[in-house]
C-alpha cells in the first residue's frame, strides 16, 4: 500500500482534479508502521499485587491472564509466618495472542499486612519500586541503550478486604506511601460475600475516604471529544464503578448451560465474567484492553520523571557539598545496593573506559594520518 | 428401710435419675415425689431469671453485631442500625457493654453483650489483647470482692464473661498471627469459641479445608477452646463434646433481613446469584452454633466460667497475698485482698 504513494511537491499545481491526490503525503500510515514494529518487538508489562494474604490475589491474577502462575505454591501456616517479613517475588510469563507477544511480570508481595505489628510493612515494596526506577535511570544514562530492560512497575493492584467498613489504617498508609511512585488501582477483593447494596455503600465509602486522605489513585484519562457516544458512555460507567469489586476463580463450573469460570455455592453459582455479579470484566477490559498503554505512559512520564528529577536534585546538592567532578554515570547514594547493580556499574564503567580508549586511539590514528 | 443420712441421699439421687439400683440404697415402696424438686428448681430460676454475658472479639467488619442479633433474634447490638456515617476506628481497643432483657417461654434472660471495637484494626496491633484481658480479670475481681464480704448480697450480680466469641477472618488460608496470640493468652481465663465469620465467602470444599487447617493450627499452638477436653465430666459428655469439637470452628453467616424462599420467609442475604439462608444447614453452620451455644451449652458455659476460670483466678489472687480478709462493707474501696 505504501509503495505507490510517493512524496509529492508542495507547490500547488493549477489542475483542480489532482490537487487532493497531490497533497496526500502518506504519513497517515505511520501508526501502522509503528504497530508492525512493536508487534515484532513485543510488549512488556509489570503488574504488582499487594494486599493481605487470603484476599484472592493469586486467583485473580490467574483469572485475568488465564494462566496458572501459582501452581505449586506452599501456603505457610500461622506459626511459620511469625518471623516472616514482607518478601518480593517475581513471576514472569510470556503470553502470545494473535501474533502479539506480551512479557508479563507479576510482582507478588507475600507477608504484607500479616504480622501483628505492621509498622512500615510497605517499606520493602517502596524500596523495590525505587530500585527498579534507579536501575532504569542508570541504564538510560549509560552507553548501550539498545536493550534496556524495563522492569519498572507499571501498575499496582491493591486489594481491600470486603469485611471492613472502608479503608483501614494500613490501607491508607500503604496507598499514601506509594501513590507517587506507581499507579495504584484499588480493588475490593472477594466481592461475592457482599450484597449489591453493601458493595455500593462500601464503594462510596472508599471513594470518600480516598478523597479525604488525599490519595492519588490512578485516574482514567479523559475521553477525547471526538470519540463516539458509546465509548464515552462506557468510559463514564467505568469511572463511576471504581473501586472495582472483583471475584476470581481457578475453577470452571457449569452455569446456564455453559462452562464458565466461577464459584459453586450451595445457594447459587457466581460467574466471574458476568457483569451483574462483579466488576471483573470491567477490570480486565480496563487493565488489558484499553488502558495498558496509558498505564505504561503514566509510569514513564509521571512517576519515573518525578523520581529522576528528585534523584538529580539530590545528586547535584550532594555534589555541590562534596565539590567533586561529575562522572558520566552518576553514583547515587543508595542505601542497599544489591549485587546485581554493583556488577552492572562495574560493567558499565569498564565499557566506558574501553570506549574512551578506542576513541583516543582513533583520534590518534587520524591525527597520524593527517600528518 | 434405713434412715441414715447417706441412704437418704442415695434415695434422692436415684429418684432424680430415675433408676432403681440394688447396690447401696433401698428400693422405694411408694411414690414420694422427690422428682418434683426439678420442677421447683425450674420455677424458681424462671422467676429469678438468668444472666448471660457474651463478649465478641474480632476485626471490624466481620459481622459480629449482626451475628449476635441473629443469634438472639433481637436488636441486641448497638450498631444494629447499620453503619453510622461518622464511625471511626478507635485508636485503642475499647470495651463497650450493653445489656438487654429478653424473654422467651416465661424465662427471662438478662443478656449482656460486650463489644471490643478497635481490636486488630490498627497498623501496630501489639498487645491489643491487654484491655480485653484486663476487663475479664476486673469482672472476676468484682465478683471476688462481693463473695468475700461479710454481709453478702443474696444474688451476687454476675458480670463475668461467660463466653467469648472469637471471629476468624475467612481468608481461606489459615489463622492469622493475631488470632493465635489472642487465643493463646485468653483461653485460660475465659471460654473461647472460635467462629469463622462471613462464611458465604467460601465454597463448601474451601470451608472444610479451612476448618481443618484452623483446627490443626489451634491444636499445634496448644489452644484449648470451649468445650475444653479436660473438663468433660463423663463419657456421655465426652462423646457429645467430641462431636462438637470435630465440627468447630463453626462457619457462620449472620443476617437480620428476611427474604422469601420457596414460599417461606427465611433470614438471609440476597445476592445476584441466590439467597444465602442463614438457618439452612447446607448453607452455613449458624443453626449448629445456635443450638450449641444457646440450646444445649448455655448453662454449661456459665458453670465452667464459675467453677473453673473463676476459681483459677481466685486461687491465684489468694496465693498472691497469702490470706483473705473479709471487708465489712462493700463501699470501702480499701481492699485487704
Amino acid at each position: 500500500m505504501t509503495s505507490n504513494i510517493r512524496y509529492k511537491s508542495r507547490i500547488p499545481v493549477k489542475t483542480e482534479d489532482s490537487t487532493e491526490e497531490k497533497q496526500y503525503v502518506g504519513f497517515a500510515t505511520l501508526p501502522n508502521q509503528v504497530h508492525r514494529k512493536s508487534v515484532k518487538k513485543g510488549f512488556d508489562f509489570t503488574l504488582m499485587v499487594a494486599g493481605e494474604s487470603g484476599m484472592g490475589k493469586s486467583t485473580l491474577v490467574n483469572s485475568l491472564f488465564l494462566t496458572d502462575l501459582y501452581k505449586d505454591r506452599k501456603l505457610l501456616n500461622a506459626e511459620e509466618r511469625i518471623n516472616q517479613t514482607v518478601e518480593i517475588i517475581k513471576h514472569t510469563v510470556d503470553i502470545e495472542e494473535k501474533g502479539v507477544k506480551l512479557k508479563l511480570t507479576i510482582v507478588d508481595t507475600p507477608g504484607f499486612g500479616d504480622a501483628v505489628n505492621n509498622n512500615q510493612c510497605w517499606k520493602p515494596i517502596t524500596d523495590y519500586i525505587d530500585q527498579q526506577f534507579e536501575q532504569y535511570f542508570r541504564d538510560e544514562s549509560g552507553l548501550n541503550r539498545k536493550n534496556i530492560q524495563d522492569n519498572r512497575v507499571h501498575c499496582c493492584l491493591y486489594f481491600i478486604p470486603p469485611f471492613g467498613h472502608g479503608l483501614r489504617p494500613v490501607d491508607v498508609e500503604f496507598m499514601k506511601a506509594l501513590h507517587e511512585k506507581v499507579n495504584i488501582i484499588p480493588l475490593i477483593a472477594k466481592a461475592d460475600c457482599l450484597t449489591p447494596n453493601e458493595i455500593k455503600k462500601l464503594k462510596d465509602r472508599i471513594r470518600e475516604e480516598i478523597d479525604k486522605f488525599g490519595i492519588k489513585v490512578y485516574q482514567f484519562p479523559e475521553c477525547d471529544s471526538d470519540e463516539d457516544e458509546e465509548f464515552k458512555q462506557l468510559d463514564k460507567e467505568l469511572k463511576e464503578c471504581t473501586p472495582f469489586a472483583v471475584i476470581g476463580s481457578n475453577t470452571v463450573v457449569e452455569a446456564r448451560g455453559q462452562r464458565v469460570r466461577g464459584r459453586l455455592y450451595p445457594w447459587g453459582i457466581v460467574e466471574v465474567e458476568n457483569q451483574s455479579h462483579c466488576d471483573f470484566v470491567k477490570l480486565r477490559n480496563m487493565l488489558i484492553r484499553s488502558h495498558m498503554h496509558d498505564l505504561k505512559d503514566v509510569t514513564c512520564d509521571v512517576h519515573y520523571e518525578n523520581y529522576r528529577a528528585q534523584c538529580i536534585q539530590e545528586m547535584t546538592s550532594k555534589l555541590a557539598q562534596d565539590n567533586r567532578m561529575e562522572s558520566p554515570i552518576p553514583i547515587l547514594p543508595l542505601s542497599t545496593p544489591d549485587v546485581d547493580t554493583e556488577k552492572l556499574i562495574k560493567m558499565k564503567d569498564e565499557e566506558l573506559k574501553r570506549m574512551q580508549e578506542m576513541l583516543t586511539k582513533m583520534q590518534q590514528q587520524m591525527h597520524d594520518k593527517d600528518q | 428401710m434405713a434412715n441414715t443420712p447417706r441412704s437418704r441421699v442415695n434415695l434422692l439421687s436415684k429418684a432424680i435419675s430415675g433408676t432403681h439400683s440394688s447396690t447401696g440404697g433401698s428400693t422405694l415402696l411408694g411414690y414420694i415425689g422427690i422428682d418434683t424438686i426439678i420442677e421447683q428448681m425450674r420455677k424458681k430460676t424462671m422467676k429469678t431469671g438468668f444472666d448471660f454475658n457474651i463478649m465478641v472479639v474480632g476485626h471490624s467488619g466481620l459481622g459480629k453485631s449482626t451475628l449476635v442479633n441473629t443469634l438472639f433474634k433481637s436488636q441486641v447490638s448497638r450498631r444494629s442500625a447499620g453503619w453510622a456515617r461518622d464511625e471511626k476506628i478507635p485508636k485503642t481497643v475499647e470495651i463497650k457493654s450493653v445489656s438487654h432483657v429478653i424473654e422467651e417461654g416465661g424465662v427471662k434472660m438478662k443478656l449482656t453483650l460486650v463489644d471490643t471495637p478497635g481490636f486488630g484494626d490498627q497498623i501496630n496491633n501489639d498487645n491489643c489483647w491487654e484491655p480485653i484481658s484486663k476487663f475479664i480479670n476486673e469482672q472476676y475481681e468484682k465478683f471476688l470482692k462481693e463473695e468475700v464480704n461479710i454481709t453478702r448480697k443474696k444474688r451476687i450480680p454476675d458480670t463475668r464473661v461467660h463466653c467469648c466469641l472469637y471471629f476468624i477472618s475467612p481468608t481461606g488460608h489459615s489463622l492469622r498471627q493475631l488470632d493465635i496470640e489472642f487465643m493463646k493468652r485468653l483461653s485460660h481465663s475465659v471460654n473461647i469459641i472460635p467462629i469463622i465469620a462471613k462464611a458465604d465467602t467460601m465454597t463448601t470444599e474451601e470451608r472444610q479445608e479451612f476448618k481443618q487447617r484452623v483446627r490443626k493450627e489451634l491444636e499445634m499452638s496448644g489452644i484449648e477452646f470451649y468445650p475444653q477436653k479436660e473438663f468433660d465430666d463423663d463419657m456421655e459428655d465426652k462423646s457429645d463434646n467430641d462431636k462438637i469439637r470435630e465440627a468447630m470452628p463453626f462457619a457462620v453467616v449472620g443476617s437480620d433481613k428476611e427474604y422469601q424462599v420457596n414460599g417461606k420467609r427465611v433470614l438471609g442475604r440476597k445476592t445476584a446469584w441466590g439467597v444465602v439462608e442463614v438457618e439452612n444447614p447446607n448453607h452455613c453452620e449458624f443453626a449448629q452454633l445456635r443450638d450449641f451455644l444457646i440450646r444445649s451449652h448455655l448453662q454449661d458455659l456459665k458453670e465452667v466460667t464459675h467453677n473453673i476460670h473463676y476459681e483459677t483466678y481466685r486461687a491465684k489472687r489468694l496465693n498472691e497475698n497469702g490470706g483473705l480478709h473479709p471487708i465489712s462493707s462493700s463501699d470501702t474501696q480499701e481492699s485487704n485482698l
